[in-house]
């Protein structure tokens, strides 16, 4: 269960002209900026819903993401997960929740991915025997047999991208944000990607929050879109609410997601 | 606790990998060992008296110092960690349930046991063969050699304490570069690794051994010999245990500060 209100983060960036004379004025006084990254955003999501949250590049999604994870303090706004204010009681409320950022590895690099697992056993302090059965069922359903005796930087990405979440599932958690899941992946391992989130979904009722570019993925998986642009939530529907965007009933999913963000202006 | 020791563990079978590193930093450490012995052998022939330590006890150090070297190289970083912050991996650590910090000097303790490791063992084993004085005498004494083991553990945790404070100084200045050259230098000249302390002229090395850069390799190489005994070892081992916990509250400290204002670099 995830509740936000009015949440806002402003980020200030160093902001100057190009060239040489203004890099030397920066250095006395440096003019910054203020992005509102997050601006007032407000949602809900009830348990074991699959949420895809969409919006164009720097929309605000990631930092979003962020703070449900606990890593970003925001300048204001209320946010409870599970019960928990998720910057502040960091270490507790963790346990609650798997993240994947498609963009980077949680695996240690040079080791087979199994130890890698095994070490998050222990710092998730994860009972031996629930831990061979997530451990099974998670190589099953993702296929990771011929994956977990091999070192993460010999994996491709696909098989890379599967460990991940698997390892980000290993404590069973109630909550899952995936942060651009099948960013850079071929058909083959999105599909599997996919299907994989629907049965964690099914089985265990696992409430997620998706961000992607691939509306495809959205389709598949969410029943519900929340659309974000310039730190706002600009739209809360279905998939039907964007299909219904399309007069024409030939426009591919990529050109509605284009309407649907120009609509909004972002 | 366990999840310590499991982080300790993994990183210590990471850091086993590396087996021709290892053998490159036997060969490097030992050739290193033999030439500073020689080269003070011709300052201690130039003139027995001016020399501050007896001449068993320097090669003693010099090659514990070399067995030991990645247990107290202040020069050697992990570039991972520097980059989980520049880069916004980080972001992976701070959604488990455990400290950075905690974390962090795990890791950090966990490569250089593993590195030492791989190393100590032939450099101690050629080095005591070679005849005395030029070669790693036994201990001063039995109580000599306990106080060295205890010393050396507190070393260990000054070194990563000092270096968690550059790893966390990560998280305030974009390029991390700069606090770690002056810092490296700065250790190198006043933690004894590049002449034992005792060389250092009067004045500069009373005011050094007051620094955290002393209770590093400073105190065990030299009790080992037997250069720090009665009240001077007893004043350097409290020493070890003040600034080890200055250096630890300072460094959670900068934690607590830097990740309040984390932004996280890259989308």
């Amino acid at each position: 269960m995830i509740e936000v209100e009015h949440l806002t983060k402003v980020y200030r960036v160093a902001r100057r002209r190009a060239g040489f004379r203004e890099a030397l004025k920066a250095l006395g006084k440096r003019e910054y900026e203020e992005i509102r990254a997050l601006n007032d955003i407000s949602f809900s999501v009830p348990e074991g819903q699959i949420v895809g949250y969409i919006g164009p590049n720097g929309a605000g999604k990631s930092s979003t993401i962020k703070v449900l994870s606990g890593i970003l303090t925001p300048d204001s706004g209320i946010c409870r997960v599970n019960g928990y204010v998720p910057w502040k009681e960091r270490k507790r409320y963790v346990r609650e929740i798997g993240v994947v950022f498609g963009q980077r590895s949680q695996l240690w690099w040079d080791v087979p991915v199994i130890d890698s697992f095994e070490l998050l056993r222990d710092i998730y302090a994860i009972e031996e025997a629930s831990y061979r059965k997530t451990l099974d069922e998670l190589t099953e359903l993702l296929d990771l047999s011929e994956l977990l005796r091999t070192p993460a930087r010999q994996l491709s990405l696909g098989q890379r991208m599967r460990c991940e979440i698997a390892a980000a599932l290993l404590h069973r958690p109630k909550l899952l944000f995936l942060d651009e899941p099948t960013i850079g992946l071929d058909a083959v391992s999105k599909l599997a990607v996919r299907h994989f989130i629907q049965e964690e979904n099914r089985l265990h009722h696992t409430t997620v929050l998706l961000t992607t570019h691939d509306m495809q993925d959205i389709e598949a998986l969410a029943s519900r879109i929340i659309l974000i642009g310039k730190g706002k939530v600009l739209m809360d529907g279905t998939f039907d609410d964007l299909r219904a965007l399309d007069d024409t009933g030939e426009l591919s999913l990529d050109e509605l997601t284009a309407r649907l963000y120009h609509r909004y202006g972002v | 606790m366990k999840k310590y020791l499991s982080f300790f563990r993994i990183r210590f079978i990471h850091s086993l990998q590396y087996r021709s590193a290892a053998l490159a930093g036997i060969s490097t450490q030992f050739f290193w060992g033999m030439m500073n012995v020689l080269l003070f052998k011709a300052f201690y022939e130039g003139d027995p008296s001016a020399f501050p330590m007896g001449f068993a006890a320097l090669s003693s150090y010099v090659w514990l110092q070399q067995a030991f070297l990645a247990l107290f190289m202040t020069w050697f970083w992990e570039s991972e960690l520097f980059d989980a912050v520049t880069s916004g991996t980080v972001a992976y650590d701070l959604c488990r349930p455990v400290g950075v910090y905690a974390m962090w000097f795990t890791r950090s303790a966990a490569t250089r046991c593993a590195k030492a490791l791989l190393r100590c063992i032939p450099i101690l084993l050629v080095a005591s063969f070679i005849p005395a004085p030029y070669g790693l005498s036994l201990p001063a004494s039995l109580p000599a050699f306990a106080w060295f083991i205890l010393t050396m553990v507190f070393a260990l945790g000054n070194v990563v304490a000092l270096t968690m404070v550059i790893y966390m100084s990560a998280f305030f200045f974009v390029n991390p570069q700069g606090t770690r050259m002056v810092f490296v230098s700065a250790a190198d000249l006043l933690g004894g690794s590049i002449v034992p302390l005792p060389f250092l002229p009067d004045g500069l090395r009373q005011i050094c051994e007051c620094l955290p850069f002393a209770s590093a390799q400073n105190v065990p190489l030299r009790i080992y010999g037997g250069d720090l005994t009665g009240d001077a070892l007893l004043q350097a081992v409290g020493l070890q245990v003040f600034w080890l916990f200055t250096l630890t509250v300072l460094g959670k400290w900068m934690e607590r500060r830097g990740l309040a204002k984390v932004t996280l670099a890259g989308g």
